[in-house]
This record gives C-alpha cells, sequence and structure tokens, in this order.
C-alpha cells in the first residue's frame, strides 16, 4: 500500500471510530447516571425518551427510558449563556478546553479493537486500528495523556480566579504523582510481551490474561487511571460538593461540556486500556474465526470497567488531597516498582533456565 | 481495610438488585396525611347552603394577613347562608398563605377547611389570588345551588348545633 491509501484509510478509520467513541461517551453518561442511580436504590433519568408499553392493571411501563437524556443535555449545553469573565487571557481561555479533549481523542488512534480482518476487501494488517502497526505504542499512550494535564493547568490559570488557579495546581498534581505509577505498572506487560506495540501485547496473552500473571499491576494500573481522571475516590478537585466545581468553576455552556467530554472519554479509553493490557484486550472464545467478535469482546469489557468505575464511586467516601497525595507517592510507587523488579529478576530467571531446572527436580 | 471495601461494595451491590423506591409522580401520587393541610376549602351544608356566614374571623385569625372577606347581607329571596350574613367576596392571597390552619381553627361554622391539595401553581401573580369560586366547594347530589328561594323565617340561627372538635 502507498503512503497515500495508508493515509486515507487511516483518516477515514480514525474519523468513524471518534464519532462512535463520542457517542459512546455521550451514553457512558447515562449509563453512569442509572447505574448510580440502581445502586443508590432509585431509577435514573427515565422521562427524556422511552418506549412506553402498556402494563397489565394500568399505568405503563416505560422501556429504555431515558435514552434520549444524552441528547438534551448536549442540547442543554450548546444553548446555554457562554459567559466569558472579564481580564481573562483569552487565547489561553479558549485552548484549555480543546487541549483537554484534544489527547483524550488522540489516544484512541493506537486502541486495537480487533484482529487482522477483511471488509469489503480493505484489509486490516496486522490488528484493526487507526494506527495500527505503532511501535511505541506505551509510549505513545503516557505522552499524550501528559498533555491532557496542560489543559487542566491552563484552564486553572486563565480562568483569573483564585480558586480556579489552586484547583488546577493541584489537580495537576495530583495527575503527574499517578502518572507515574500508571507509567511503572505497564512496565510489566511490556516486559511479557517483549513488546511495545499494543497488538502485540494483546495478541501474546492468549497464553493467558495478564492479570492472572500481574495481579498487583492490575491492581495499581486501575487505581492510578481512577486517580489519573479524577475520578472517585479521587474527585476531590471536581466534587460538586466541595467546591464550585474547582478549575473549570470560569467555565459555561459548551466549553465546560468539552472537559466533561475530555473527563468521560478518557474514563472509556483507560478503561479499554486496562482491557488491552491485563484482561486480554479483544481475545475471546472464536475470535480468529469470526474477527468481529474482538468488537464484541472489547465493548464487553469496556462496559465491565466502566461499571465497576461507577460502583467504586457509589461505594466509597473520598480522599482527602494530602491523603491522596501520600498514598500516590508512598504506596502506589513503591508497590509498582517493587512489582517491576521482582517481574524482572523473574523473567531474568526463567531465561536463564533456572526455573526449568528446579522443576526438573520436580518432574525428575 | 481491603475486606472493608469490598464490604462497601457489596452493600452497594445489594441494593442494585432491589426494586427501587422511586415513585413516579405525576403518573402515581402518594397519598397524603388525614389532617394534611393543603388547599383551602369554602364548604356547603346538606341543602346546599354555604357555610360561610362573612364574620372574616378566619381574616383577623391569619398571621399572614392573606384572606380578604367582604360580607352582605343574606334576604329570604336570596340566600346563600343560614344567618344574616354571608361573604359576597373571599379572597386567599396563596402568596401569602403559609398553610398554618388558623383559619381553620378560628372559623365558628367550620366552613373554610383545608383540604389535600397540593399542586397550587400559577402563571403569573394575580393567578394566586384565589377567589370563592375557586374555593367553594362543588354541589354534592343533594345541593341545590346558591343563591336560594326559602321561605322566610326558616334559617334564623347561623351557627348550628355542632359537636365539640375532637
Amino acid at each position: 500500500m502507498t503512503a497515500g491509501q495508508i493515509a486515507i484509510k487511516a483518516l477515514v478509520l480514525g474519523f468513524i471510530i471518534s464519532l462512535v467513541i463520542i457517542t459512546g461517551f455521550a451514553y457512558t453518561t447515562l449509563l453512569e447516571r442509572k447505574v448510580l442511580a440502581r445502586l443508590q436504590h432509585r431509577v435514573g433519568p427515565n422521562r427524556v425518551g422511552y418506549i412506553p408499553i402498556p402494563k397489565r392493571g394500568g399505568g405503563e411501563r416505560k422501556l429504555l427510558g431515558g435514552f434520549l437524556q444524552p441528547a438534551a443535555d448536549a442540547v442543554k449545553l450548546f444553548l446555554k449563556e457562554d459567559p466569558t469573565p472579564a481580564k481573562v487571557d483569552r487565547p489561553v481561555y479558549n485552548l484549555a478546553p480543546m487541549l483537554a479533549v484534544i489527547p483524550a481523542i488522540l489516544i484512541l488512534a493506537i486502541i486495537p479493537w480487533a484482529p487482522a480482518m477483511t471488509i469489503f476487501g480493505i484489509e486490516f494488517e496486522p490488528y484493526f486500528a487507526i494506527a495500527p502497526g505503532v511501535d511505541v505504542g506505551v509510549l505513545f499512550f503516557l505522552a499524550v495523556t501528559s498533555i491532557g494535564v496542560y489543559g487542566i493547568v491552563l484552564a486553572g490559570w486563565a480562568s483569573n480566579s483564585k480558586y480556579a488557579v489552586l484547583g488546577g495546581i493541584r489537580a495537576s498534581a495530583q495527575m503527574i504523582s499517578y502518572e507515574l505509577a500508571l507509567g511503572l505498572s505497564l512496565i510489566t506487560p511490556v516486559m511479557l510481551a517483549y513488546s511495545m506495540d499494543l497488538g502485540i501485547i494483546t495478541q501474546s496473552q492468549r497464553g493467558g490474561w495478564y492479570v492472572f500473571l500481574q495481579p498487583l499491576a492490575a491492581i495499581v494500573f486501575c487505581i492510578a487511571a481512577m486517580a489519573e481522571l479524577q475520578r472517585h475516590p479521587f474527585d476531590l478537585l471536581e466534587a460538586e460538593q466541595e467546591l464550585s466545581a474547582g478549575f473549570n468553576v470560569e467555565y459555561a455552556g459548551m466549553r465546560f461540556g468539552m472537559f466533561f467530554m475530555a473527563e468521560y472519554m478518557k474514563m472509556i479509553i483507560l478503561s479499554a486500556f486496562a482491557a488491552v493490557f491485563f484482561f486480554g484486550g479483544f481475545l475471546g472464545p472464536f475470535v480468529y474465526d469470526f474477527p468481529a467478535l474482538g468488537f464484541v469482546y472489547m465493548f464487553i469489557k469496556i462496559v465491565a470497567f466502566l461499571v465497576l468505575m461507577i460502583w467504586v464511586r457509589a461505594s466509597w467516601p473520598r480522599f482527602r488531597y494530602d491523603q491522596l497525595m501520600g498514598f500516590g507517592w508512598k504506596v502506589l510507587l513503591p508497590i509498582a516498582v517493587l512489582n517491576f523488579i521482582i517481574t524482572g529478576v523473574f523473567i531474568v530467571l526463567y531465561e536463564e533456565g533456572y526455573f526449568q531446572s528446579v522443576l526438573s527436580i520436580f518432574t525428575g | 481495610m481491603i475486606g472493608e471495601l469490598l464490604r462497601g461494595m457489596a452493600t452497594t451491590a445489594k441494593f442494585f438488585f432491589k426494586p427501587p423506591v422511586t415513585i413516579q409522580y405525576p403518573e402515581v401520587k402518594r397519598p397524603v396525611r388525614e389532617r394534611f393541610k393543603g388547599r383551602h376549602e369554602l364548604k356547603r351544608y346538606d341543602n346546599g347552603l354555604e357555610k360561610c356566614i362573612g364574620c372574616a374571623l378566619c381574616a383577623a385569625a391569619c398571621p399572614a394577613d392573606a384572606i380578604f372577606v367582604e360580607a352582605s347581607e343574606n334576604n329570604d329571596d336570596e340566600r346563600y347562608s343560614p344567618g344574616e350574613r354571608y361573604a359576597s367576596t373571599y379572597e386567599i392571597n396563596m402568596m401569602r398563605c403559609i398553610f398554618c390552619g388558623f383559619c381553620e381553627d378560628a372559623c365558628p361554622t367550620e366552613a373554610i377547611v383545608l383540604e389535600h391539595n397540593y399542586e397550587l401553581s400559577f402563571y403569573n401573580r394575580a393567578g394566586a389570588i384565589y377567589t370563592k369560586e375557586m374555593l367553594l366547594v362543588d354541589l354534592a347530589a343533594s345541593m341545590e345551588p346558591t343563591p336560594q328561594v326559602v321561605e322566610p323565617g326558616s334559617f334564623d340561627r347561623s351557627i348550628p348545633d355542632m359537636e365539640n372538635p375532637k
């Protein structure tokens, strides 16, 4: 394939998948509200968009209650008044939401959704992704996630408000501390797969998912991902009860919608990453016979992680900021470092044949 | 500590499988208690005459000054209530009413009673003034509408023989 063909394929695929994920983000907000409501013994939004089914004994049952709620929210955000406070740094004020959203969409490029397949004569080798074959996938992910921190800091700074600046600085401190633990916990799947390419990491889990080989790294990744997303229980800086929304207090309407979108899209994407690194990605029964099943398995795993995050949000109290930073530096980072040191030692010993010789003593 | 965290998650998961307690208002409304103080109603007797005699004790008792009463003379050709007077103008300003029930306690004929209706919204301030027509209770089957034409001298006692309140 010529370079032009590759570029066009990547562009079109990227466009389609980002639209799919943006719709997915909208329904993630609905999923969150309904699952959170059910966990709190109530019903979520069920009035905006439902299919009325008459029930015996009068009344009607609302099927799929609330499936148009995300559309209603989007319309509300677009039609809201969009005030710009006086004396803000205008270019930065306008740029900050974009800096928050764009990295979230960029990371979509390397996620593998399905194994190699051919649709309508178009080949997707070696696996189905917008940009397959990126040799430094893990590094790309970590680098682009770090740009997301800029969006938050600049949002806080440009708002020309004390509380926004403080919120922005604290948010950035939280994010960079947990990015370290995130990166260190990702080293072990890379070591086990001998490659940073996400498709190869997924496919080398055919022998067994990495969550069973590296449970500690999986737990550290999940916790660090929740902290990176500023998701409960690490959401002190955007909690509704604590501050009037911290660093994005001066944003309203669609600009706020963009921060919101960035957070939920990163939620989906980090769930996809957790699935790819530790839970086998698109692997599952019969996935090489019917490659389209890869999408289904990824979808199931992403939804499972989202439900886990929402479940955690419904159940646990929030960290205080000093407890949060202490936890990140004093607990999570040492565990991640110890994990990869021990894994490294075991890998070298395995390579050297130490275990084979030990096992041969038992098996004779 | 991990055990505590997992127990917390198990607690919320338990509620996931229970049917939710949400009441789908306005299709389903929760019934109110018997002595719930909602919107006022001016009651009638069984023969159709209004109980309100226009004494304005309710207006005097109201702590928020929400009731406005103007009384007029009854005569036998045009009788609204048993007794000398009736309330020709009776208005309650719902924006001032605090639903305390003092008017109900002060009324000598048990004419004004706070009933169970709580859905009282209006679109402008003029719509908040509830007039006598809005407050008067509907005619039941045995009642004749007021004003009634009666035999002279049949109704001369304004406050009927009533039981003591329970």
